[in-house]
Formats: structure tokens, sequence, C-alpha cells
């Protein structure tokens, strides 16, 4: 399973981007965008996310 | 088709070149381009452009300023560095000290330079470090993002997302400044990625009608219950309004399934004055409190702010910080232009002056965090009651005399062996000024 934001929960910080090690997030202004092709399941993003917007 | 644009020309003749260029579609290629427009990227924006540089900054986001992923905290010192005045249009309270809260809630009051400032406005602070730059001559642009970079000739090629169009965009020298989600030193290879176990999750309220605490100090409160490896932070705005805000590690919601809103919401309940306050703004951030990026150059590329990891490792401060990173950054890029030397071996002497300026105080006080981190509520409520202020700056800089160091764990520390031990680990622990 890949990384899913909830955009209900999510405050678009940006902190989920700033730990993802292969660079699969990305912020456009008040949105985050996951490429699943590159992400590794590592679960960083889930652990930072301030609110618990991101999950597996 | 690109045309390279003089630099050192007047200001009115380049924006007519500007106009008469963009007219024919002929790309101009600027002496700098910087993504983020935040404290870094507009501080190294101001630079550049009085050094008469053609300087361009993007933002991501629709606002400059906003959403705020910050307490709003700047300390004086930066004011002297920054060379600004305190206006009371953003900087909204003046700060006298800092209250300090154990996890048994014993406070210690802190009057030390260190802790004095103001608590800004930043939405109002950094459209006033925007309307600056601009007048010195810096263009900005909002809701661009920028998508690819690749070098090419010697320069780079910013791929930019406009209104779903992807629009080119040439410069010289690329300032990273683009917070933690930075992902153009990424493309530009370098390696800006944020350690988990150096990020902390951040979430934080302004509140309204709130009462309780004294509105000229920081209130700061510890513990393992309050917040786990961080602490809730209370910085007054104006009478009865404040940032409410937690950081705490980011591994610390795997281990218990709470987030730091969770343990946000979870202490405010608690506190008699704030908890039938009214929230007026949410915020959210992570923060890289790992202190320093060992290499902060590229070709072509230069990084500086939250994006180069210029963050206080113990209290998560990075406005002052980040203006002054971005300053420097600016002053080595200028020197790029007037060179017309690009490659990271001209301007990888940043990553020195950065480390001698700041980065080295910051590699010290990443020591004491990681101090801080091994400490139980018991060894905060000892140390609360036993060491003075002043040590505690001390240790917290890494500049404890050996005298001072002989003194504290003779007379304080000797009765807890377990904090004798994390000293001594501290102290074994790299090449600390105070060794015995």
């Amino acid at each position: 399973m890949t990384a899913k934001n909830n955009s209900n929960k999510c405050l678009y910080c940006g902190a989920c981007v700033g730990v993802c090690p292969v660079s699969a997030i990305v912020l456009k202004d008040t949105r985050i965008v996951i490429d699943e092709k590159k992400c590794i399941s590592c679960g960083a993003c889930v652990k930072i996310c301030p609110v618990g917007a991101m999950n597996l | 088709m690109r045309k390279n644009m003089p630099c050192w020309s007047n200001e009115s003749l380049d924006v007519k070149c500007a106009v008469i260029l963009m007219a024919e579609k002929v790309e101009t290629i600027y002496d700098a381009i910087i993504v983020g427009a935040g404290p870094a990227g507009l501080s190294a924006a101001l630079e550049l452009a009085k050094g008469k540089a053609n300087v361009l900054v993007l933002d991501r986001k629709q606002e400059i300023g906003c959403p705020k992923r910050c307490a709003e905290g700047l300390s004086n010192r930066y004011f002297k560095i920054m060379n600004i005045k305190p206006n009371p249009a953003w900087a909204v309270q003046e700060i006298k000290g800092a209250v300090l809260y154990g996890p048994n809630g014993k406070q210690i009051k802190m009057k030390d330079k260190a802790v004095m400032g103001y608590v800004l406005e930043r939405k109002m602070f950094e459209k006033e470090l925007a309307i600056d730059a601009v007048k010195k001559g810096a263009k900005i642009l909002l809701k661009h993002q920028v998508v690819a970079a690749t070098r090419e000739d010697g320069i780079v090629k910013l791929d930019v997302e406009v209104n779903n169009k992807i629009h080119q965009f040439y410069g010289k020298i690329i300032l990273a400044c683009d917070g933690i989600d930075s992902l153009v030193a990424r493309m530009m290879g370098l390696n800006t990625k944020n350690n988990l176990n150096d990020t902390d999750s951040g979430y934080q309220y302004e509140m309204t009608g709130i009462t309780g605490y004294d509105e000229n100090c920081l209130h700061l409160f510890f513990g393992t219950e309050v917040a786990p490896r961080g602490y809730v932070w209370i910085f007054p705005k104006r009478e009865g309004t404040a940032n409410v805000g937690i950081g705490i590690g980011a591994y610390v919601s795997a281990q218990t399934k709470l987030t730091a809103k969770d343990y946000l919401d979870r202490w405010i309940a608690n506190q008699v004055g704030l908890k039938n306050g009214s929230i007026i703004e949410v915020n959210a951030g992570g923060i890289p409190v790992g202190g320093f990026l060992e290499k902060m150059t590229g070709d072509n590329l230069l990084v500086a702010g939250d994006a180069g990891h210029m963050v206080d490792p113990i209290h998560g401060g990075g406005i002052g910080i980040a203006m002054e990173g971005g300053k420097l950054s600016g002053t080595i890029a200028l020197k790029a232009i007037k060179a017309n030397k690009f490659t990271d071996d001209f301007i990888s002497g940043y990553t020195k002056e950065w480390f001698d300026i700041r980065g080295n105080l910051l590699k010290k006080r990443l020591k004491s965090r990681h101090l801080l981190e091994q400490l139980t509520d018991d060894d905060f409520n000892y140390l609360a009651e036993s060491i003075t202020m002043d040590d505690a700056l001390k240790i917290g800089n890494g500049t404890l005399s050996k005298t001072e160091m002989v003194i504290l764990f003779t007379k304080k520390l000797v009765q807890r062996p377990g904090l004798v031990k994390i000293m001594m680990k501290y102290l074994s622990e790299g090449k600390s000024e105070a060794q015995f």
C-alpha cells in the first residue's frame, strides 16, 4: 500500500514532503500530490504528519 | 531563443530591455532566481537587488507570509544583525523574558538577552521584506511552482507551472529557499532530505480570549506527558491573544499513536485560562531541528532557510537564522555573478562561511539537544531545582568552562548519578569546548 493523503484533515504544511526519502510527495499550493510509483511505503510521512492526515 | 541581459547597466535600461525582450518572446536570463519568498528568500533577494543583480523570486503560494508554520518569535539579536527596526505594524508584542515550566509545574524565569525580542505578525512582516526587496529592484511572482530544474550550457532552466501551463525561466544561479518541503535543491542533485529523527512535528493554534499568562514573556512547558522530546509554547501576540503550539519528535507519534495535534488538544483541555478561548488560526509544520546540512551548494545552486536546515536544534526557531543565512547566500551569489562563475567549486565557500557565523553553534546546540532528549521528567525537575539559568544557557550553547563544569558536577549533579552519566556521554562525544 502506498501513502495516502486525507485532504479533509491536511493543513498542507509540507512536513511529509520534507521527510520523504524518495521525493515521492509534492506540495502544490494547497494540495499534497503523491507519486504512487515512487512511494516505497516507508511510513515516514505518516510519522511526521502533525494532524494524522497521512496513512498507508 | 534566449538573450543574456546586461546585469550591471542602470535599472531603468534593464526594465526597458526586459519589456522589449518579453514583447519579442525572448527569454530573460536572470542573474539569480530565488525559489521561496520566505524570510530566507526575501533576505537573499534584498541583498542581490541591492547589489544591482537582476533577481527573480518565485513562490508556489498565493500569499506571502501565509500560511505560517511558525510561532513568530524573533530575538533582538537578529534585528541588529539584519539592521531592521521593530515596526508596531508587524512587531506586535515585545518580549522581555521567558518562563520555563518543568514537568512538576515548577517555573524558571529567564531574563536573558537571548530571549528578548518580539513576536511578529508574519504575514505583515514578510510583506514588508518583499516590498523592501522590490523597491531595490527584485521581481516577485506568486502561484509559480517549480516542477523541474535542469542545467543547460552553464545556466539553469526552471520549468515552472503557472495556471496549468509550464513556462521556462532561466537563471545563472538558483537559491533554494523553499522551506522544509524543498524539492528544488533535490532536483539539482543536492540532498536536503530530512532525517525523521532530526525532524519535529509541529502544530499550533493562534488563540484569542485567553488568560493566565504574562504577555511580556514566552512560556515553554516541558515533560513527557505534555510534549515528548519537545515542548508546548505560548507566544503572546497581544493581550488575550497568542500562538499556542507544540513541537514533538517525529517518531513519538509512531510510538504513542498520538499526533502533535492530539497532544496539544489534550494539554489545552486542562488549562483553565486557555480551554475556553477561541481559535482564530490553525497552523502545522515539520521543523528541521537537525541543525545543519553538511553541504549547502552545488553547481549554480545555494540553499538557505529551512531548506538548508537553518533552524535552532533546541528551540526550533528559524526566522532570524533563515534571514541571516539568506543574506549570506545573497552575498555569495552576488560574488558569483560579479565573477561570472557559478560552479560548485567557486561558491562552495558558502558552507564554511555559514558554519563560521552560525552553523558551528547550531552543531553544538544539536549535541545539547541530544543530551536533553535523554533526560527523564525527574532529571528535568531536579535540574530545574538545582542549576542556575546561566548554567543552563551555557550547557545549551556548549560554552561551559572547565571550572564551571567541575562545580556543576561536584556540587549539583553528584546527587544524581544517572544525570552525571548522561553528561559524561555528552561531553565525550565530539569536541566540546568544555572537556575534562
